[in-house]
């Protein structure tokens, strides 16, 4: 005969929330960032045997140090944000489009291509930057579009073709920047370096700020876009419930189609930006990564654009401020992307506690009592 | 000769196919549970990069390294990575429930961080410089089967590997025999297809979401470990992993779910992988076209599965759900 | 007493706000048939739920031979030898009848599903089951999805069955069938728990009723002692007296004419056949069936939602006398002809609704396209709300909550309330009162009645046939996707109407 096994009272017993009051989740929330901060602390002090205010002193000064630096942040920070918002839409329709990487490289592609192919024409820089913008966006939509026609088509899997699409992209890069390198050194360099042809100006003479100005007017205008339009409320429906978008005659397909246009086209202007604005040249790790940060960043703002501000500048402070923490001891810079994992892993698990509650059993018994 | 020439090829592509099959292997049994885990590529950097600090404790303390825990000590260390990995992913997506995409991309952010940092820091840490080599631990992982390995191009196609390759083959052929033949195959599928009726016929779906996707993690973690000893022969060079951990994400679906089909696939795609570099194509374009071809061929294949609609190629149904039981 | 298989003393069970279960008693011999009792939304599957082991109660005790069980999860509940079988089936599609069975099982020695499949086919002769054990889940219909979960319960042995609502999917013929099976298992001494809100089904399997309402047991009478009204009383509480205000049709003419319509599912399975009817204005006319009779896709075909292969739908407008032709249209082409078709469909928070909108934003669903430019005009549908909420009494903080926090009635007033708001010539509702309390169903009803006085032609899908005909002026009953009669509401019997709902399936041989 079998040991029969007892059967035990669970312990913690888990239900799911009707509600929580808004204080509560924010503070849910703040303490997780708290325990991350303070396990990043701790793990960054053990790496780099520095006293934890030294290790705050060189985060703060690898991003306020100087004016120089501040403006970098900002720069980063709207870039990742710019991205953030292209993938909300499509998220908000719940398309969980990971494509935004080869998005933005296809669009930063365009750019370039016409920076390489018209820069030595009699082209004026205006009408070029022009083109270059048209050209981004097209190409960013056309690579978003694809996917989401298959997925109205035949529902095929858009997180796994999206996937698929980033190396597709990185892998055409790589056959251009081949082609259009000098001697075939694989490396593009600055392209018209010489004649700035396609680079945006600098304002008030600073570089970067013209970046930093189009994606602030771009969050607002998707904010509005997704809150008060009636294309966002369409996407809203859809996300919720695809049966009820069909009920009151919304065109399902067409929805999903446009939405991963719009998402494509922030992604391409993205792009734009990255090689006419900050970069000048293309290379398959333009984005380095942030088409994939940006989908964390998305999320972990529940798709609120304002929030997107805040949560961007916090991921962009924390990577110049690991990137400065890593040079000052020599380490090597991966750093950032360790807390920033940390940081992440308590943000995303936190949200359980704001979803459910968790009921332990004994001290349930012991107030029925 | 090209019949050399081609024997070379193949033993190439199957050298280049290893890791993709450990990551493939992996992938497939966690996604069997119904756990989009795209943590993989971030779980096997970790377990390279465990091994090689595991390899390098192990040498720095013993001078007369025993070729036993050479092979040993990394191994074990490299599992350990790759399991801890694989737990931050279980508990936040299996016990907390959240987003699957979000976790597995945090992940691999934090596991390939994780990697480039040890790598390249390891040993500026010991207050040493240079990078890391470890000639010892890549020799004992490289030792060839005697006598059979010097067989001529024979023992070139099928002998002339490190262990971990033949373990890599063994484990996919195991892992599809357990899926298709066992009752814990079936329960772990029927996890995955649909985790309400598993629950409800009595088998522990948290149990075997968490069994899965650790063994899944553990095993691509191998991937890495074959990669860093075998490969590159106890070298760590930031980032030379690439992204092959995304190309074993790629052979689940080309491999359309089945252990069996991945080990052909993951040849082929070691083989695309290098192909440019054996019929000397005369441009590095054509070169990038030729590596782009995975990427393509993965696609068409989704494509294909999905138009065709036959119920057993389709991923499984809950793939990138998360469970509550008492959901209304 | 050592004849008791099962028994639950106060169990409770709450979901968010909602108290599904509230200090439920029950008992359960060894070889009776049990029914358990109630209306929608009463608790009874809740409550199986939790011996079953897919809930978990707040509060209770479970007693099984007399010794406290705690069931956590459905593996205790195998280990007592409790087995349910679902409403909604839980089978895996890609896997076979045998795979199914078996799964989940810690049978020692080596895993042969070739001797599983044997040992499945003994078991099926020994009751009478037709069954393919190397059949594939998505390769059958659902009386043969019923059979395998049936088998399944059998297979591991359970010697407490649970059924939650199993005729709701079967033809008369099967019904029968499976009863026969039931009772055989009755005199292997098994115990058995039907869930149903059938009367006569009640009457015809089991030996002894427990009625539950709203969450409580209200009480158990043998089923030889116990007589329809008797039942309906302890079901929905007081003594009930349908007294439904029935006027007489206002100037009946036609509004919708349906013509030989069929549609096929995604199955391919014809799910309409050749369905011809026409509603008229000023009238309710109602539709009665087995559900899952083809009711569901005769309102979506109407509503613009489903690809008919056959027949022609036409609309008479009520000011010039045009007709309109309904046929291929999306719903919002419907609309741009100046159709005012309104639609309350079955799933209320899944079609009807968005829950996690709020009631504003959930009137704006049929309007949003109104107005010009891309921005949304949010303050009419606030209006709307407000004026909803006030007038149809909506239990509710406040415009902005999202409507899946209101109760089951509430939600059920906002859709009804955005759907007449629009003064439509056609109103089509399926199962409106499904899941209320009695009060919100006769507010519901007066709403419908106002409807028809002013003209329109409502249809009505309702599966308590004391309604219907309390309710409407025609009947139409159809089954298995065909119209199988027609009735004067006026001039009909319940037992008319059941027969002719239980006619087709058998005349299609």
């Amino acid at each position: 005969m079998k040991k029969e096994r007892k059967t035990r009272e669970p312990l913690v017993h888990i239900t799911k929330r009707a509600t929580i009051p808004l204080w509560k989740a924010i503070l849910v929330r703040v303490v997780a960032i708290l325990i991350a901060l303070v396990i990043s602390a701790v793990v960054v002090v053990v790496f780099t045997h520095k006293n934890p205010v030294e290790v705050l002193r060189a985060m703060f000064n690898g991003n306020f140090g100087s004016a120089r630096k501040v403006l970098f942040l900002l720069q980063r920070t709207a870039m990742l944000l710019c991205i953030s918002l292209a993938v909300t839409p499509a998220f908000r329709m719940k398309f969980w489009n990971i494509g935004a990487e080869g998005q933005v490289l296809m669009g930063a592609l365009a750019a370039a291509a016409c920076m390489f192919y018209f820069g030595k024409t009699k082209m004026p820089n205006w009408l070029l930057l022009i083109l270059m913008f048209a050209a981004s966006l097209i190409f960013g939509m056309l690579w978003a579009i694809i996917p989401a026609i298959f997925k109205a088509a035949w529902n095929t899997n858009e997180t796994l073709f999206t996937l698929m699409m980033n190396y597709v992209a990185m892998q055409i890069i790589q056959i251009c920047v081949s082609i259009w390198a000098p001697n075939g050194s694989g490396v593009m360099g600055h392209i018209n370096p010489t004649t700035y042809k396609g680079w945006l100006p600098d304002v008030f003479g600073q570089k970067y700020l013209i970046n930093i100005i189009f994606v602030t007017i771009l969050t607002g205008i998707l904010f509005v876009y997704l809150t008060f339009s009636k294309h966002g409320y369409e996407i809203s429906v859809v996300g919720e419930s695809e049966n009820t978008a069909r009920y009151i005659g919304i065109n399902v397909k067409k929805v999903i189609l446009r939405t991963m246009a719009v998402s494509g086209l922030i992604c391409g202007f993205a792009g734009f930006l990255l090689v006419a604005g900050e970069n000048h040249t293309i290379t398959k790790d333009l984005a380095g990564g942030m088409g994939f940060t940006a989908i964390m960043v998305s999320w972990l703002a529940k798709f609120n654009p304002l929030i997107m501000m805040g949560v961007s500048f916090l991921l962009s402070f924390l990577h110049l401020g690991g990137v400065q923490v890593a040079q000052d001891c020599r380490l090597n810079e991966s750093i950032p992307e360790i807390i920033t994992g940390i940081i992440l892993f308590f943000i995303i698990g936190c949200e359980f506690f704001t979803r459910y509650k968790l009921n332990f059993r004994s001290a349930g018994k012991e107030e029925a009592k | 000769m090209i019949f050399l020439k081609i024997i070379h090829f193949i033993s190439a592509a199957i050298v280049q196919g290893i890791p993709l099959l450990f990551g493939a292997t992996g992938e497939i049994l966690t996604e069997k549970s119904g756990n989009l885990n795209l943590g993989i590529p971030g779980i096997m950097y970790v377990g390279g990069i465990s091994g090689i600090i595991g390899g390098y404790l192990y040498e720095k303390a013993a001078p007369t390294p025993n070729g036993f825990l050479l092979i040993l000590i990394p191994l074990l260390a490299s599992m350990l990575g790759s399991l801890l990995m694989a737990l931050i992913y279980s508990v936040l997506t299996i016990t907390l429930r959240a987003n699957q995409n979000v976790t597995g991309l945090a992940l691999t952010t934090f596991g390939v961080g994780l990697g480039n940092f040890f790598g390249g820091s390891l040993l500026a840490m010991f207050g040493e410089s240079g990078s890391i080599a470890l000639k010892a631990t890549g020799a004992a992982y490289r030792t060839k089967i005697p006598f059979l390995s010097t067989l001529g191009w024979f023992g070139d196609l099928f002998f002339s590997y490190g262990f971990l390759a033949y373990t890599a083959v063994i484990i996919a052929i195991v892992a599809g025999i357990i899926l298709n033949k066992t009752r814990v195959g079936l329960n772990l599928k029927a996890v995955g297809e649909s985790p309400a009726t598993a629950d409800a016929a009595g088998i522990n779906v948290v149990k075997y979401k968490y069994l899965a996707t650790c063994i899944g993690g553990v095993i691509a973690g191998l991937g890495g470990l074959y990669w860093v000893m075998d490969y590159t022969d106890g070298a760590w060079t930031n980032n030379g992993f690439g992204d092959r951990g995304w190309l074993a994400i790629a052979i689940v679906i080309f491999a359309i779910w089945k252990p069996k089909l991945a080990i052909p696939s993951s040849f082929l795609f070691g083989g695309l992988y290098i192909l440019s570099v054996f019929i000397q194509v005369p441009t590095s374009w054509a070169r990038e076209i030729i590596n782009m071809l995975p990427y393509l061929v993965t696609i068409v294949v989704l494509c294909a599965v999905s138009a065709r609609k036959k119920r057993e190629n389709l991923p499984p149904a809950s793939l990138g759900l998360s469970y509550f039981r008492e959901e209304r | 007493m050592d004849n008791v298989a099962i028994e639950l003393r106060g169990i409770c069970k709450t979901f968010g706000s909602i108290k599904a279960n509230n200090n439920v008693n029950l008992i359960l011999y060894k070889g009776e048939i049990l029914s358990l009792l109630g209306e929608n939304g009463s608790g009874k599957t809740t409550l199986m739920n939790m011996i079953s082991g897919i809930y978990y109660p707040d509060e209770g005790h479970i007693f099984i031979d007399g010794k406290e069980v705690v069931i956590s999860s459905p593996k205790d509940a195998y280990k007592y030898k409790i087995g349910m079988i679902h409403q909604h089936f839980k089978l895996v599609d890609v896997f076979t009848a045998a795979e199914n069975i078996v799964l989940g099982l810690e049978e020692q020695g080596r895993f042969d599903i070739k001797a599983a499949a044997r040992k499945v086919k003994e078991l099926c002769d020994r009751y009478g089951f037709v069954l393919d054990p190397n059949k594939k889940i998505y390769e059958m219909s659902v009386s043969e999805k019923q059979t395998v979960e049936i088998v399944k319960v059998l297979y591991r042995g359970a010697d407490i069955l649970v059924l939650d609502e199993p005729t709701a999917v079967l033809t008369p013929q099967e019904t029968r069938k499976l009863f026969d099976v039931l009772r055989k298992m009755k005199e292997d001494n098994k115990a058995i728990i039907i869930i149903t809100h059938k009367l006569h089904e009640v009457l015809a399997v089991s030996d002894r009723v427990t009625v539950l309402r709203k969450g409580e047991t209200i009480g158990s009478v043998a089923t030889s002692e116990a007589t329809v009204s008797m039942l309906t009383e302890m079901m929905v509480g007081a003594k009930v007296e349908l007294n439904i205000d029935r006027t007489e049709p206002v100037n009946p003419v036609p509004r919708l004419i349906v013509e030989d319509i069929s549609c096929v599912n995604r199955e391919n399975v014809r799910v309409l056949n050749d369905i011809s009817f026409v509603a008229n204005s000023g009238e309710i006319l109602g539709i009665a069936g087995i559900a899952g009779s083809g009711q569901r896709e005769l309102l979506e075909s109407i509503a613009g939602l489903q690809h008919l292969t056959e027949g022609n739908i036409t609309y008479i407008d009520p000011e010039n006398g045009e007709k309109k032709n309904l046929r291929d249209m999306t719903p919002v082409q419907i609309r741009d002809l100046g159709v005012r078709l309104s639609f309350v469909p079955e799933d209320r928070l899944g079609m009807g609704l968005v829950g996690n909108m709020d009631i504003s934003d959930n009137m704006m669903l049929r309007s949003y396209t109104k107005g010009r430019g891309v921005f949304l005009h949010k303050k009419e549908p606030a209006t709307l709300a407000e004026r909803i909420v006030k007038q149809l009494e909506v239990v509710t903080p406040g415009i902005d909550t999202p409507v899946r926090r209101l109760s089951g009635g509430n939600v059920q007033k906002v859709l009804v309330g955005r759907e007449i708001s629009s003064a439509p010539t056609v109103l089509m509702a399926a199962y409106p009162v499904r899941g209320l309390d009695i009060n919100s169903s006769y507010l519901i009803y007066n709403l419908l009645n106002e409807q028809k006085q002013n003209g329109t032609a409502v249809i009505f899908v309702g599966e308590d046939l004391d309604v219907l005909i309390d309710l409407c002026d025609r009947i139409i009953v159809i089954g298995g996707g065909q119209i199988t009669g027609e009735v004067d509401a006026r001039n009909t019997t319940k037992e008319e109407i059941g027969y002719l709902m239980t006619k087709s399936n058998g005349g299609e041989q």
